[in-house]
């Protein structure tokens, strides 16, 4: 009996038992759509976390005084960094391609009647570079402003809108902490950051004139150090630190008094949890898919039963028994695959509809989608065998006077 | 559509009559039964047959046969030495009491079980000799099968149910369709070809069978009671159709039964008692 005659005779028993069947393979529909909708939501995941990371700005090397993300406990204070250590930066290392100081603190921006609270970046142009951060309109700091420490600054979208709405804020002039300040720039959106925070939300401006009125110091407590693409960031790194451990006479052996920090490494870290997450989530999807091929084998082992004379007149009329266990192993695997490719639509809809609730970008993968089917029929092939062969094994007499 | 191919007839004795008969070979999977066929040839060199066949030589033979079930003490012997020759295009009824192995002799005839000893000639092959698979395919090319119990498939239309045998035998759509309609035609139930069997009545259901059983121009239709949930007028309905089908169509027909009026349309009447043949007569169709 040819493999077509064979499919059309398990579609046909299929259809006889419309709701058997489809009880029968709700265990592999359900089982394909939790594993395929799964991992599409947390490649979704990924994709969204490398996204906001990668609007940080790529690769940017992080140098702070102190161990770790704060100052320490105890101890010294560690000193800040000089001025001049952004020169020696810029100057005496490969692979830089941009190195900016900043000094932050936040304060209320007012405008005619509006105010809003907003944080201030003492920076320099090179900023811009270092964070790829292109102008909406307006211009950047000229060289005499940043050493005048002029009261210019350049603002992000979220507070112009607060501020200014639909008015061009170029050349106007509003407060900001009590200080008179002129706009000279409009930055592009650029969204939510790497730890949800508004990037837009934000007033650069000369970090001279940050320290002088607002910080009352020289402080510069972060520096930013963009690496040229062409460079391994982690060379650059090690050659960084040893720069610094010069510059601030630290003696060999004792440990530094500032740190490094890679944005690429939150960007690898974060994309990595994502990835193990779901990893895991659609391992215990997949469990529910091996649940619904125990599901498929109960019902053909029922069906086999069921259908002992049907088999015995089979048998009788000159069915050998390779033909039985191919009737009942295609049967199966039919029955597999349908909820296979039911299951699949069923993904589709679901991450379709759940992926703008997570705020994650809906990626269909065509290789996930692909393994899911295969994985399915793989059941259908497994768990249909056994019924199949005791099918087959069946003895023509015996069959025939099955009751 | 190959017949039987090259394949299958190269190795065959010329003089076997089997090599001329394999040409009716119908399969799709050829080279399978073409094996089958091959295998079935060295069983029979090995068994040869009488060296000058006779001339009108029976197409089933017994000699000797017994058939034992369990061992040991509780060895239970239903064939004790069944000797029986049936002559092609006869028609045979088989009767005798419960347990006097009319049935057991029947499954042996049928090619659905072997004898514990003694040989079984079928067509000049020695089906003792046979594997399970092989038994299937001699099924498949000369036998048909109507039971007591009808044994449709249910939810199955009528011409579904007819068409199965050729299913088996790689008949392409067209064809079985064509066979299957020309068989139930025969049966007289071609207006019923969409019926299920539950929208037929019994002698319409056996009909149906009857049609299954011929429609691959089997050899010998193979027939267990096949009146036996009957009432008397469908059961000389259906016994007049099976006269026909051995009269016209050249069937050989072995029947069971226990009703002395239906075994009248017998020109055989071989009578079973404690698993041996006690006697045979001629029926009044003879």
């Amino acid at each position: 009996m040819i493999l077509g005659t064979t499919i059309t005779l398990a579609f046909r028993a299929i259809a006889r038992h419309k709701l058997r069947s489809f009880l029968t393979t709700l265990g592999i529909i359900i089982g394909v759509a939790a594993v395929v909708t799964m991992t599409t939501l947390g490649n979704g995941a990924t994709a969204a976390v490398r996204e906001q990371i990668s609007s940080l700005g790529a690769n940017i090397l992080q140098l702070r005084p102190g161990q770790g993300f704060g100052r320490g406990g105890g101890g010294p204070r560690p000193p800040d960094f000089e001025p001049d250590d952004i020169t020696a930066i810029a100057n005496q290392l490969t692979g830089v391609r941009a190195v900016a100081p900043q000094a932050s603190t936040s304060g209320i921006a007012i405008y005619e009647g509006s105010n809003w609270n907003t944080t201030v970046n003492g920076t320099t142009a090179a900023y811009f570079e270092a964070q790829q951060w292109k102008l909406e309109s307006g211009r950047l700091f000229m060289p005499e402003e940043e050493e005048a420490g002029k009261p210019v600054c350049i603002i992000g979208s979220t507070l112009k809108n607060n501020l200014f709405r639909q008015e061009d804020p170029i050349g106007k002039r509003f407060r900001i902490k009590g200080v008179s300040c002129q706009i000279i720039g409009l930055l592009s959106t650029r969204g939510q950051g790497g730890f949800g925070n508004d990037q837009d939300d934000v007033v650069v401006m000369p970090i001279k004139f940050v320290q002088r009125r607002f910080t009352g110091n020289r402080e510069i407590s972060l520096i930013m150090v963009a690496v040229d693409d062409a460079y391994d960031s982690a060379a650059v790194q090690d050659s960084l630190e040893q720069l610094m451990r010069e510059r601030r006479k630290i003696k060999p052996g004792t440990a530094d008094n500032f740190n490094v920090f890679d944005t690429k490494q939150i960007s690898d870290t974060l994309t990595g949890t994502t990835t193990i997450l779901t990893q895991i989530v659609g391992a215990v999807a997949a469990i529910s898919l091996l649940v619904g091929g125990i599901g498929i084998m109960n019902i053909m082992l029922v069906s086999v039963t069921e259908r002992t004379r049907e088999i015995g007149i089979r048998l009788a009329i000159g069915a050998v028994a390779r033909e039985v266990l191919l009737q009942f192993l295609v049967e199966a695997v039919v029955l597999s695959c349908l909820g296979g490719v039911i299951g699949l639509g069923l993904a589709l809809v679901a991450s379709l509809a759940i992926a703008p609730l997570m705020q994650v970008p809906f990626i269909f993968d065509l290789r996930i989608n692909m393994l899911a089917f295969l994985f399915s029929a793989a059941i259908g092939v497994v768990f249909g065998y056994f019924p199949a062969r005791r099918a087959a094994s069946l003895n023509p007499i015996d069959a025939l006077r099955h009751e | 559509m190959p017949k039987c191919g090259p394949v299958a007839t190269r190795g065959v004795p010329k003089e076997t009559p089997m090599a001329n008969d394999d040409k009716r070979l119908v399969t799709r999977d050829a080279k399978a039964d073409a094996q089958a066929v091959i295998e079935m040839a060295k069983a029979n060199a090995a068994n040869p047959p009488p060296p000058t066949p006779e001339l009108h030589s029976p197409i089933i033979r017994l000699r000797g046969v017994t058939k034992t079930y369990g061992s040991g003490p509780t060895a239970f012997q239903a064939l004790k030495g069944v000797d029986l020759d049936i002559e092609r295009g006869d028609f045979v009824a088989v009767m005798g009491p419960s347990g006097s192995g009319k049935s057991t002799t029947m499954n042996i005839l049928g090619c659905l079980d072997v004898p514990s000893a003694g040989s079984f000639l079928f067509r000049d092959h020695h089906v003792e000799t046979l594997d399970r698979d092989q038994r299937a395919l001699l099924r498949r090319k000369y036998l048909g099968f109507v039971f007591q119990g009808f044994n449709l498939l249910s939810r199955t239309t009528a011409l579904e149910n007819v068409e199965l045998p050729l299913l088996y035998r790689g008949e392409d759509k067209a064809t079985r369709y064509r066979l299957g309609m020309a068989a139930l035609d025969k049966v007289g139930l071609k207006p019923w070809w969409d019926h299920t069997p539950a929208e037929l009545s019994g002698g319409q259901q056996q009909r149906v069978a009857i049609a299954r059983a011929i429609v691959t121009s089997p050899d010998v239709l193979l027939a267990d009671e096949p009146t036996g949930n009957l009432d008397s007028e469908r059961s000389v309905e259906i016994m007049e159709l099976l006269t026909d089908l051995n009269r016209n169509s050249g069937i050989t027909v072995l029947m069971v039964t226990h009703e002395p009026d239906m075994a009248a349309f017998a020109r055989t009447i071989v009578h079973f008692k404690d698993g041996l043949v006690e006697r045979i007569e001629k029926g009044k169709a003879a």
